[in-house]
Parts: structure tokens; C-alpha cells; sequence
């Protein structure tokens, strides 16, 4: 989707500024926040995908004025609801008011700390031969899908060249719709800074994102 | 949580703040409703806060600096190297690490979310995750080294990876000079966070941290 949470190249949000000895959290909710977010995830009430979908979904004006745990919390809760986990009525309460619905994983327990601390395997079995190989020139799609993809805006319609093939992963524009992994090939896509933004671009600069076949094109 | 957290949060219910609030909610309804027990929130809450965080990326690179066969065996195959440093192997498959040389300097960032190399690093700072930084660090990456106060010879490469998959990505920023016959343990002191994501150097031997 063309949300604002695409904000590689946007102008007008002013300079980085790093906090010096910074805080693993600033307040001791947002850690609630993530542990939750991490444990109903690891439960089975979402994927990866979809909890980035949910928090991309949040209106523009709430996205860019929330802090980040904040958009963690209401992408949740919005996520939970639509499923049925909880209810509207149950967040106004502040209790559970209705039976528990059953998770796919079960309940998050001690026991399953241990396993969400180690990162996820996101590579499957290829369903067919990489199209692409290092070296190869490829056009980023002009494609603008309504729901989530992991094609940055700025990189579409841009030619740039495979570096490196990543393996046959997890395809997010599917799992963040729960329509199943349906695992694409990924590579590593580098562009120069002139093709991104222009003859007037810093000529030392490249970027390059990881970018799923479906995205690609030859060129 | 200590004993006097779980005192505070039952007691003094006019000193929360609406937010409080409102994580506090969904949190009790979520323990009720049987789907997670609060002790293994407090489990991941502390794991983040007292055991993963920048040192295992530093032992990493302090061991890439000291040597060479792994250092090789790093940038051929990130994951299945840190795998084997025990503690800090638990990285998955998809990390690839990326060396600063005279000639390219590598900068990571997010600019869809906050992708970040939690094992590696712990948890991002704020800066990271926010607009100004995933907004320009495409874009304008010498600008925003400038606001890390970093410059770099005008003619260097820079290479940004945007993290737009589950690959994660670990800078092997250049070993400071005047280091040599330094030991693992001492050269891990000299790398920052900001010099694995690019928006930094390693400090310079006798200047403290």
C-alpha cells in the first residue's frame, strides 16, 4: 500500500537526532507492548507480515504523530479485534468479558521464551528456478498494490542490477494476508543514486533493497 | 517485574497515565482470556534489557577484526559464522554482514519499518525507527552522517541497505589504528552500535567512551 510508512527519499522530517546513552525503553509500558506484540505473535494470532500490515493500515495522522511502541499497541489491538480475540467491548472494560478463542500455537508460556529468541527461518523449498542471477539488470515494477508489499516506492520503475541471490523466502505481500507463504525468490538489488534521484544525485551513492522476483522485471 | 512494580500497578491507579492505562487493559484481558502468562512477558521484557544488546555485535566484529579466517568465513556467510560463537549465535539464517573498506562505507536502515538486527544489536534506538532518518538515509546519506557530526573523504563510496526483507544486515566497521596486539576483549570495547549500523565510527583507542 502507498502509506506513509513508504518514507524512503520523502522530504520535511527535519534532522536524526540520536539521544545519547539511550534507554532500552523510556517507560516501562512500551516493553509490555513488545513482549505482547512478540508473544501473541509466537502464539499464532499473527505473522510478521501481518503486524507490519496492521501498523501500515493505521490512519496517516495517527501513524506519523504515535510513538513506536504506540503504533506496536494499537496495530495489536486492531489485529486482535479483527480477529476476534478480543473485543471492543472487553479493551472499554479492561476485562476479558467473553471466551478465550483458540491459538494456533497455544498459549504463551515460560516455556516458549526461549524459541521466540531465536530469529525466525524465513527460506523454503523453490517452487521453480531463480529467473535472476548476480549480475543481471532488472526494472523494479511499476506496481502499486493496495495492501502490503515490501517494494519501497522509490525503487519502482528503476533499473538496477542483482548482487546477490538470497535464497526462496517467505512471501510478505501474501503471509501479511494470511493467504499462505507462497515462498518467491529474493535478491539483493543495487541502484545507483543517480538512477534513484536524478543527475543532480550524490554520484558515490548507492542503495540497494532485497527485492522478491515478483517485483522484477529484465531490463 | 520486582514485587514493589506489581504493588504500584495494582494501587495506584491515579498515578497511571491514560496510556498506562490502555496497555495495562489489554494486558489483563490477554492474561484472563488464558492466552500469555505475565511472567513470560517479563521474561522477553528483561532478556532485552539485560542480555541482547550491542556487545554480542561487538564480540563479532572485535573477533572479524582479530581474525582473519573469520573475518572470511563472516562476510562469506554471516549467520553460519556468528553461529558458531555459542551464546550470540542465535541469529537465524539471513544475517550478511558488510565491510566499511578506505574506499566504501555501508549504512542500514529501514525505511518501511524498523528492521534491525535485534540479535546482533538489541533493540533499536528511537532514531532509527523514525521519520527523519528512514526518510533520508536513501536519499541524503552524507546528510544525515552529518547530523551523527561523521564525514567521510568526498570521493568514498556509499552503499545504504535498505532493509526490506528478512535479511538483516551487520556493518564490519575498519579496525582503529594503533590497536595492534589488542585483544579480542579489548578491541570489543571500541565498537559503538552506530559504527554496525554505519551512522558511526569505532572509538579511538584512549579516548573513553
Amino acid at each position: 500500500m502507498n502509506g506513509v510508512h513508504d518514507m524512503g527519499g520523502m522530504d520535511g522530517f527535519g534532522k536524526v537526532e540520536a539521544e545519547a546513552n539511550e534507554p532500552t525503553f523510556h517507560e516501562k509500558w512500551e516493553g509490555r507492548v513488545m513482549a505482547m506484540v512478540r508473544a501473541m505473535g509466537a502464539a499464532g494470532a499473527h505473522n510478521i507480515d501481518t503486524s507490519r500490515f496492521y501498523r501500515e493500515s493505521l490512519p496517516p495522522h495517527v501513524y506519523l504523530s504515535s510513538s513506536y511502541y504506540w503504533k506496536w499497541l494499537l496495530g495489536l489491538r486492531d489485529n486482535l479485534v479483527a480477529k476476534g480475540f478480543v473485543t471492543e467491548s472487553e479493551l472499554a472494560a479492561g476485562h476479558a468479558k467473553e471466551a478465550a478463542k483458540p491459538l494456533k500455537k497455544g498459549k504463551f508460556g515460560l516455556d516458549s521464551v526461549e524459541r521466540i529468541m531465536v530469529r525466525g527461518r524465513f527460506e523454503r523449498p523453490p517452487p521453480a528456478l531463480a529467473k535472476f542471477k548476480p549480475g543481471d539488470r532488472v526494472r523494479a515494477k511499476n506496481m502499486h498494490p493496495a495492501t502490503h508489499t515490501r517494494l519501497p516506492r522509490y525503487a519502482r520503475g528503476h533499473v538496477g542490477v542483482v548482487e546477490r541471490i538470497l535464497g526462496c523466502q517467505v512471501f510478505p505481500d501474501s503471509a501479511s494476508m494470511e493467504l499462505g507463504e507462497n515462498p518467491q525468490w529474493l535478491y539483493n538489488v543495487v541502484f545507483g543514486g543517480a538512477e534513484l534521484w536524478g543527475p543532480d544525485a550524490d554520484p558515490t551513492v548507492k542503495v540497494s533493497i532485497d527485492a522478491f522476483e515478483p517485483y522484477l522485471e529484465p531490463a | 517485574m520486582t514485587e514493589h512494580d506489581h504493588h504500584h500497578r495494582h494501587d495506584d491507579h491515579s498515578e497511571l497515565s491514560e496510556t498506562e492505562l490502555r496497555v495495562r487493559a489489554l494486558e489483563t484481558i490477554l492474561t484472563e482470556k488464558g492466552y500469555v502468562d505475565p511472567a513470560a512477558l517479563d521474561a522477553i521484557i528483561q532478556a532485552y534489557e539485560t542480555k541482547i544488546g550491542p556487545h554480542n555485535g561487538a564480540r563479532v566484529v572485535a573477533k572479524a577484526w582479530s581474525d582473519p579466517a573469520f573475518r572470511k568465513a563472516l562476510l562469506e556467510d554471516a549467520s553460519k559464522a556468528v553461529g558458531t560463537l555459542g551464546h550470540v549465535g542465535r541469529v537465524g539464517d539471513h544475517l550478511v554482514a558488510v565491510e566499511n573498506t578506505p574506499h566504501r562505507h555501508n549504512m542500514v536502515v529501514c525505511t518501511l519499518c524498523s528492521c534491525y538486527p535485534w540479535e546482533m544489536l538489541g533493540l533499536p534506538p528511537v532514531w532509527y525507527k523514525a521519520a527523519p532518518y528512514r526518510s533520508r538515509a536513501v536519499k541524503d546519506p552524507r546528510g544525515v552522517l552529518a547530523d551523527f557530526g561523521v564525514s567521510l573523504p568526498k570521493e568514498t563510496e556509499i552503499r545504504v541497505w535498505d532493509s526490506t526483507a528478512e535479511t538483516r544486515f551487520l556493518v564490519l566497521p575498519m579496525r582503529p589504528e594503533g590497536t595492534e596486539g589488542w585483544s579480542e576483549a579489548q578491541l570489543a570495547e571500541l565498537v559503538t552500535r552506530d559504527s554496525m549500523i554505519g551512522t558511526g565510527f569505532p572509538r579511538m583507542p584512549g579516548i573513553p567512551s
